[in-house]
């Protein structure tokens, strides 16, 4: 670990992490396990934005969840049974994009970690790893749009909750933010705390309920703290956020980047 | 220190009621979180990017070398007139120490802030041999009064209120009424300096030691650890083996990148070089100065994957910055070392089965990670516990048997889409907050449980794909 990191100082491991042009290759779209079940309406709403933008989505059936839950709780050997499965659902995807900071944190950053001793799983893990992107990084960085010119039908104003993967694993904070920022309509404000976890953490939010609580009950005191519409890009900090909400009876607040980026772009005109 | 880490939950629980508690640690380490970052960024925040770099590259290229600074350390330190012990773990350390007494004819020892101290449990040896210990750093002095452990690596008091501290003078040293923090403080000096005048011994820690020069580096800010390391004629000082550095260069850097991380100082009130005990044309300063070198369970930290946990400067940056660390103080983690850091520590140097829940008191949020100035990469070596845990066997079996059915619907299509299906059903026809069991039903405690689509996104593909063919 000690050379690990100093080799990677030296630029070694982030040169293996630079991902290629992915404009003009068919996407395959990784849904997550949650969205897939819980909002599915959001998952439409981004494969419409992304082919909005001219991207041939295709949708690998059968695909899961990307194991993170086992994986964060330790049960290294379920979530590569779960990973392996991901493996092989998207093994001949030419680029991933997923509306999740989270998952693709997990595709991206863990599955080479899961697959240290298989070397053939590792290969394949590193190759999706180079060609798997998030959602809006994905439009902002990968194809270089950063104005959807989308419209609102009336003038609202937006905030970001920043989820943790997104934000500390992959380094997501403005894309989201100029995508919205460029709305006509939409005006970007900054949400208290937007950076402070909301607890959720997966199994955390079961295992210590009670701590997990309390930090919720500072993200939901901050969301109401503005009138804005508060966004995120990860729908397991929506449903706690919005679970938190709804709870303390005042409604569930959040909404996912994706849904107000569909509807904006079907205002257009 | 008593190890009580694996009765975190019930006692976060508790933590989590005081209010009073919530306030002062919010307050505290909110402070202490900007500090951290109006600091490091003075220059901006690429420059306070790039120290953070630097730091970490120097502590880990230092660790590398370890064996080797050790040695260096030894002899240049010799060289200096101070004499080295060694100490594999917390009993001989306890033992070195009572035995300097005893040659020195000791019967009182000043100390200044030490978190190694705690660990070993050094105050109490020394105590059960008949020597009076008092603890002169400002915090420490004040829960040496009221028996109760530190809370915090650097702001060791931070889960009390000033009123509290009002109520604890007054009742254990007399001082007249006031709620004056100043004249509090002005009040504990006076009593302080009696000890300092009649000790026989002063104890300290070190935050670094200079192998090049055989120098022994202390940060602090309240004057005491001054007096400790030159009034009494004996100086000893504990020291973790991973706190050897290698160079002058290395210790600007650090030093820098410790007090705006650890308080938000540019550079701590005092810093104190100490390069032996008193030469003969020296006009005050201690007679024997030692050094005692304590591993108590870091070279195995050393030899494992762990290695980067020995890096920590213990300036206690992902305490301030972690979200749980600022619910509920630092009590409810049980050891010496709370927060994120010491979620790594207290399992590696007591055996995770030991510390169980700790690796699990994080939701990987990452912001420990972000504030550490030499980028220690906390949250994944709470990752590899957690797994560590499992492969030992020390893990719920509600979870376990819960993963192994998870991880079946997982990994097949059809046992995915059957289970999301009966999922919805079940969750949406019967009312499932009143009938979920023990872990599951202390989520519904403050959040709604989700409801299912009626229909997957799988579904709907299907559905869409069939009208568009």
């Amino acid at each position: 670990m000690l050379k690990s990191y100093l080799s990677e100082l030296e630029g070694n491991l982030m040169a293996s992490l630079k991902r290629d042009d992915p404009r003009g290759k068919t996407v395959s779209f990784f849904v997550t396990c949650m969205i897939d079940t819980l909002h599915p309406e959001t998952g439409m709403a981004a494969v419409e934005v992304l082919e909005h933008l001219g991207c041939k989505v295709v949708f690998p059936k059968g695909q899961t969840c990307c194991g993170q839950p086992a994986f964060n709780g330790g049960y290294w050997h379920e979530a590569r049974q779960v990973a392996e499965h991901y493996l092989d659902i998207f093994d001949d995807a030419e680029v991933i994009v997923t509306p999740s900071g989270s998952c693709a944190t997990m595709v991206i950053h863990e599955f080479p970690r899961l697959f240290t001793d298989d070397r053939e799983r590792l290969t394949q893990a590193e190759r999706l790893a180079s060609i798997t992107w998030e959602f809006t990084e994905f439009i902002v960085e990968g194809l270089g749009v950063t104005d959807l010119g989308g419209k609102l039908a009336e003038a609202c104003n937006f905030a970001f909750h920043d989820s943790c993967h997104g934000l500390r694993h992959m380094g997501l904070k403005s894309a989201a933010r100029t995508l919205v920022r460029n709305i006509e309509n939409a005006e970007v404000v900054e949400l208290p705390a937007a950076d402070v976890c909301c607890g959720f953490g997966g199994l955390f939010s079961v295992k210590m309920s009670e701590i997990s609580g309390a930090m919720l009950d500072e993200k939901t005191a901050a969301i109401c703290s503005t009138p804005a519409q508060v966004l995120g890009g990860d729908i397991s900090c929506i449903v706690h956020i919005n679970g938190g909400l709804a709870k303390q009876h005042r409604g569930e607040r959040m909404l996912h980047i994706a849904d107000v980026l569909a509807r904006a772009i079907k205002q257009e005109g | 220190m008593k190890l009580q880490a694996n009765q975190f939950i019930d006692a976060a629980r508790i933590a989590l009621q005081d209010d009073t508690l919530y306030q002062s640690v919010k307050k505290a380490t909110g402070k202490a979180y900007n500090g951290r970052i109006s600091t490091m960024s003075e220059t901006s925040p690429e420059h306070g990017q790039a120290m953070r770099q630097h730091a970490a590259y120097a502590r880990r290229r230092g660790l590398m070398g370890l064996p080797d600074l050790l040695e260096l350390a030894e002899q240049r330190l010799t060289e200096n007139g101070v004499t080295v012990l060694w100490a594999v773990d917390a009993a001989e350390a306890c033992a070195h120490v009572q035995q300097l007494a005893n040659e020195h004819g000791v019967q009182k020892v000043v100390k200044s802030k030490s978190m190694l101290s705690e660990e070993i449990g050094l105050n109490h040896a020394l105590e059960e041999a008949g020597i009076t210990v008092v603890e002169t750093d400002l915090g420490e002095y004040i829960l040496q009064l009221s028996e109760e452990a530190p809370s915090h690596i650097v702001t060791p008091v931070i889960h009390k209120s000033k009123e509290s501290i009002r109520d604890l003078f007054v009742e254990k040293i007399n001082m007249p009424l006031t709620d004056e923090a100043a004249e509090m403080a002005r009040f504990a000096r006076q009593v302080l300096r009696e000890d300092f005048l009649t000790a026989d011994m002063g104890i300290s820690g070190g935050n670094f030691v200079i192998a090049e020069t055989g120098t022994l580096c202390l940060a602090t800010n309240e004057g005491n650890a001054r007096m400790v390391t030159t009034m009494p004629h004996v100086h000893v000082a504990v020291v973790g083996i991973e706190k050897v550095i290698e160079s002058l260069e290395v210790y600007a850097m650090l030093a820098q990148v410790l007090s705006r991380s650890a308080t938000g100082q540019k550079m701590t009130v005092y810093n104190h070089m100490i390069n032996g005990p008193r030469r003969p044309d020296d006009p005050d300063g201690p007679e024997h100065v030692v050094v005692v070198f304590v591993d108590n369970g870091r070279s195995r930290i050393y030899g494992s994957t762990y290695a980067e946990a020995l890096a920590c400067i213990r300036c206690g940056a992902c305490l301030n910055a972690c979200p749980i660390y600022q619910q509920m103080g630092g009590h409810a983690y049980g050891w010496v070392y709370p927060g994120p850091i010491g979620s790594v520590v207290t399992p590696l140097l007591n055996g995770p089965e030991n510390a169980s829940p700790l690796p699990h008191a994080s939701s990987l949020c990452g912001a420990c990670k972000e504030a550490c100035p030499v980028d220690i990469d906390i949250p994944r070596m709470l990752l590899e516990l957690r797994h560590d845990l499992v492969e030992m066997g020390v893990s719920d079996i509600r979870f376990d048997v819960g993963m192994q059915a998870w991880m079946r619907g997982m990994t097949s299509q059809m046992a995915f889409m059957l289970g999301s299906k009966a999922a919805s059903i079940t969750l949406r026809a019967l009312p499932i907050e009143k009938m979920l069991p023990r872990p599951l039903s202390g989520w519904t405690d403050h959040r709604e449980f989700p409801t299912f689509a009626p229909k997957t996104f799988h579904q709907l593909w299907k559905e869409r794909n069939n009208e568009q063919s």
